[in-house]
């Protein structure tokens, strides 16, 4: 089966592509490892046009009902492996099958950032988590670590003043980044202490963690924690497109009309190199890779 | 058979939401226990899981972690 489209990554962009296709009456397929992508995870929405407020996992839900109001077809909880030029066309290849297509629309959004340290992986859900307003509230009167130092730092400090006893902020630069606003807030919380210059260099504990390794000016220490929350950043989920061109941070090169380097393959949202990386704007983008998958296929039927 | 149906979560979890909302949606009573206001049904959770994370779902005793939706399909008999 030779399709017209493949969408890959059901977030922002994949499910407003996948709305374009729909009514462009494309004969399409969409693979995905979830839906709604970060958007799903985002708590407070203030800035998407025509809802002055909704909450990340509500405006997820009604981008999914919207896209199931089209019959379309969809493979979910599935991941791509690799994604090449096959003759004049792409072949994709998942953890389930192999498709091919025309033409694809990539929109495989970023993952969280991991810390790369002995205990990680061992710890990852017995105490260390990348989803602060999931499992925040499992650390009630604990003694928690938030590794990092922007806005997902802060906001996940934030939400931990209301719910553990103490948080160590630890961040690996000379100074917090992130909003004046939050900082101002975090530097005023007596439940916490901002650790700058300091690096995370294992996680410990049994069966559940009870400390972190630390580093600061060479000295390394021990701190007693049983929450660790890792915020440090995002990365493009782009490692299976080998052949496309990509920015220092990984982030696939688009033109203004989100075209890849290789014809036919379009990228939008956030696994792109558009500046922005925003709900409203990735949509958007998703939109315009969609309109000009279509537009491609006119151009060379 | 009904099976029972335990589902430990928060209210700010996104995945938690999810999972409720795939259980209303193919009918299935559940219980919802909010583990943010209940410290001993979060220990109980834990216990249970071996894991800190939500959502934790029970399924007769059969534990879920994470909104693992073929999962919560196979052991429902969806």
């Amino acid at each position: 089966m030779m399709f017209d489209l493949i969408i890959i990554g059901a977030g922002p962009a994949g499910i407003t592509a996948s709305v374009y296709a729909a009514r462009k009456k494309m004969n399409f397929l969409v693979i995905t490892k979830d839906i709604g992508g970060q958007a799903a995870w985002s708590g407070d929405i203030e800035n998407y046009t025509g809802y002055q407020f909704i909450t990340g996992s509500e405006l997820a839900g009604k981008f999914e009902e919207h896209m199931r109001k089209y019959s379309i077809e969809l493979k979910e909880n599935e991941e791509v492996i690799e994604l090449k030029r096959k003759d004049r066309g792409v072949w994709v290849k998942t953890d389930k099958g192999a498709y091919e297509a025309k033409t694809a629309v990539i929109a495989s959004g970023k993952r969280s950032r991991e810390l790369g340290v002995p205990g990680e992986l061992e710890f990852k859900n017995r105490g260390l988590t990348y989803c602060a307003t999931c499992d925040g509230p499992l650390f009630a009167e604990k003694d928690v670590a938030v590794i990092g130092g922007g806005n997902s730092a802060l906001d996940a400090a934030l939400q931990l003043i209301q719910i553990a006893k103490h948080i160590y902020l630890i961040n690996i630069t000379s100074a917090l980044t992130g909003d004046a606003i939050m900082r101002e807030k975090v530097r005023e919380s007596k439940k916490v202490s901002i650790l700058n210059s300091t690096r995370v260099t294992a996680v410990l504990g049994e069966r559940m963690v009870s400390g972190i390794k630390i580093k600061r000016e060479d000295k390394e220490e021990t701190l007693p924690v049983e929450g660790v929350f890792v915020e440090i950043g995002l990365i493009p989920n782009s490692e299976f497109a080998k052949e496309l061109e990509k920015n220092e941070l990984g982030e696939i090169r688009v033109n203004c009309r989100s075209e890849t380097n290789i014809p036919g393959i379009f990228a939008a949202g956030d696994v792109t190199d558009v500046p922005a990386k925003q709900i409203i704007v990735a949509a958007g983008e998703g939109a315009k890779a969609a309109l000009g998958a279509f537009g491609y296929l006119a151009q060379h039927r | 058979m009904d099976k029972k149906v335990k589902i430990y979560s928060t209210p700010t979890c996104p995945f938690c939401m999810m999972s409720k909302k795939f259980l209303k949606e193919n009918n299935i009573d559940f219980e919802d226990i909010d583990v943010s206001t209940d410290q001993a049904k979060a220990q109980e959770m834990v216990q249970k899981s071996g894991q800190m994370a939500v959502p934790v779902i029970d399924i007769d005793g059969e534990i879920i972690v994470g909104f693992d939706k073929e999962k919560i399909r196979k052991t429902l008999g969806l």
